[in-house]
């Protein structure tokens, strides 16, 4: 068909791109992220702002839980090849917004859009498809499974995964070299190979977290949402997240992440789209939507002259001190 | 006590013909619980609509056997799609629910009197399956040491334990493979995989007809191993069987259930044997001769609890896996 041809030779221009810039720095300076900033530079902050070059479009977005309006958003764009932070307080809907993204989740109404291919009424496997993976708050390691075997499921287009193929190997057995091969390559990269034989379940938080990342990249995505990654995850591995994922910006691929620690936000977002109460409230770099007023208002509470780390609950351990 | 006469009719029946349709019905399960996490409940509706099947096939619509074992087989594809069309989409419980009511209606619905000129009613379909014996090879039964079995007898033994080898080395080329790889991921967490592109359903589909497709070869064993097909063979009491045998073999094994089968009619009727011998020569008093096939089943449900306490993973399964923190 000559959709499929012309979608081949677009897959392959992007990887050629990826390619072409992927972990290459300009006196230090990360270009992917020079190349968002850059971007994202004129765009006015304001909610529902439009982008440049938006990989995801979505519009009039509604879920209703019964008579809760869980999410509501007007209107929100993605700029291709940027990191974008969503943030917001417990039950505004983040989640829920991901999971209607992904198609997890049905809206109500609105439709959104991926790379231009409308996604509405498309099942979650199908999303996933056409390059927009997710990982999940609460990580889904296959823990009665290898990691190899957890990386290996990552990959597209496998043959032996057809019934009648799979039990002929010969069929298989040279595509499932390369993925392993491949699964090796990502897993040294998140420092998990010394781990490739252990079952899922015997890893740590953290690594799971790791593993699920990695897991996703299998499949070669143009856009990686995560939810919470740094949820659960001690300190010391904290650092090397934030790499992996400053990493997949490098090599061109956009992400979403929610997040609740703003020191991460700040750290290694282009953009952050804040939600309150199912809606879109603010947008903008980081460091201009944390002295957004509004933002303030919905989200920081009280405590905004202080370090933004130190939330309510932090503060109440340290005062006896 | 006969030592030699309990062990040889132990033996006779863990390598019997129950132990060959067990094995295939918990096979079947296997795929279904063992590998994808699917809780068919309804294993013994897969068995009964392929005995019945091919003895209507051949007593009422006067067809070869061979047309019988197709009709069998596509029974339990169609019952497969049935069950599974409506349930697969929902949370795993209610294909639990579904199933067991599922095999009852077939049960019953075979049993009815309306239906009384198709499938016999509760007399069942009996005397059908001389074409299956013509095809005998032996001219004599089996007299090894203890284990004896009759010409017959010999004939569909030999035929169940090579579709149970059929069946074993089917589930073990697919569950090396990417395929399997999917499925038993999905056991773990269906959600995961679909966030990695697969088609749950339709893998889960999958799984729901192989399964009962191999669930049925036991039907067909069933029903020409005993020439006969009656309604409530195939109650609950088969599947939760099926159950025990595979739990205690090992789930997600390969040949856990072929294990489990010989071990468990081994045991039944190794505690019979014996039951019923202590009591004739009076060293029990407590209970008759016609109590034993009951208190069996006590000696039996208790061996399977302390079974679950001390190795809940099954003869063949392995603990550092099952003990893994499932989430």
């Amino acid at each position: 068909m000559p959709d499929d041809d012309a979608a081949a030779l677009e897959q392959a221009d992007i990887a050629e791109e990826r390619a072409q810039f992927a972990h290459t720095t300009i006196a230090g300076e990360l270009l992917g992220r020079r190349k968002a900033v850059e971007a994202l530079a004129d765009v006015p902050h304001e909610p529902g702002v439009p982008k440049p070059d938006p990989i995801l479009v979505a519009d009039g977005i509604v879920r209703r839980f019964g008579g809760l309006v869980a999410v509501d958003v007007a209107h929100a764009e993605i700029q291709r090849g940027s990191i974008t932070a969503l943030v917001g307080p417990n039950g505004a809907g983040k989640t829920t917004f991901f999971n209607l993204l992904t198609g997890f989740d049905q809206p109500n109404e609105g439709k959104w859009s991926f790379n231009g291919i409308e996604l509405k009424g498309k099942a979650a496997y199908k999303v996933a498809r056409l390059g927009m993976v997710r990982t999940f708050q609460l990580t889904k390691a296959l823990s009665r499974m290898k990691v190899i075997d957890n990386m290996a499921l990552g990959a597209k287009d496998q043959k032996g995964e057809h019934f009648w193929a799979a039990v002929i190997p010969g069929i298989w057995r040279r595509q499932e070299q390369s993925i392993e091969a491949k699964a090796d390559g990502l897993l040294a990269r998140f420092k998990l190979d010394t781990k490739r034989e252990d079952f899922a379940g015997s890893l740590s938080g953290g690594q799971r977290k790791l593993l699920e990342m990695a897991r996703a990249l299998m499949s070669d995505p143009d856009m990686v949402m995560l939810d919470e990654p740094m949820a659960g995850v001690n300190p010391a591995l904290t650092q090397s997240l934030l790499g992996h994922i400053m990493d997949l910006r490098e090599q061109g691929m956009t992400v979403l992440f929610v997040e609740h620690d703003m020191d991460v936000v700040r750290s290694i977002s282009d953009w952050v789209i804040v939600m309150g109460q199912g809606k879109v409230i603010a947008e903008g770099p980081p460091d201009a939507v944390m002295s957004n007023p509004a933002v303030i208002d919905a989200y920081l509470g009280a405590h905004h002259d202080k370090a933004l780390t130190d939330t309510g609950e932090s503060l109440s351990f340290t005062e006896p001190e | 006590m006969d030592w030699g006469n309990i062990l040889g009719q132990s033996i006779t029946q863990g390598l019997g013909v129950l132990a060959v349709i067990y094995a295939l019905a918990a096979i079947g399960l296997n795929v279904h619980f063992g590998y994808t996490g699917l809780l068919n409940f309804g294993q013994a509706g897969f068995l009964a609509v392929a005995a019945y099947g091919l003895a209507v096939t051949i007593v009422v619509l006067e067809l070869p056997l061979f047309v019988g074992v197709v009709i069998g087989l596509l029974a339990a594809v169609a019952l497969a799609l049935l069950l599974g069309i409506p349930t697969l989409r929902l949370r795993a419980d209610y294909l639990a629910i579904v199933t067991i009511a599922a095999a009852e209606i077939i049960r019953l619905l075979v049993r009815s009197v309306t239906l009384r000129d198709i499938f016999g009613g509760s007399d069942g379909i009996n005397a059908f399956a001389n074409e299956f014996f013509s095809y005998s090879p032996f001219s004599a039964g089996l007299e090894l040491g203890p284990v004896r079995l009759s010409q017959n007898d010999l004939w569909v033994v030999v035929v169940g334990w090579t579709l149970v080898a059929l069946s074993c080395l089917l589930v073990w080329l697919l569950m090396r493979s990417p395929w399997g790889r999917v499925i038993k991921a999905i056991r773990e967490d269906e959600d995961a995989v679909r966030s990695l592109g697969k088609n749950v359903y339709f893998y889960k589909m999958q799984a729901l007809i192989i399964g009962g497709v191999l669930g049925s070869l036991g039907g067909f064993i069933f029903a020409v191993g005993f020439q006969s097909v009656q309604p409530d063979s195939y109650a609950t009491d088969l599947t939760f069987f099926a159950y025990a045998v595979l739990i205690l073999g090992g789930a997600g094994r390969v040949m856990g259930p072929v294990l489990g089968a010989v071990v468990f009619w081994f045991l039944l009727v190794f505690i019979d044997g014996t039951l019923a011998q202590l009591v004739q020569n009076g060293t029990i008093t407590f209970i008759r001769t016609d109590q034993v096939g009951q208190v069996r089943y006590w000696i039996l449900g208790l061996s399977l609890m302390l079974l679950m306490i001390y190795r809940p993973q099954g003869i063949l399964g392995d603990k550092k896996e099952l003990a893994l923190d499932a989430r």
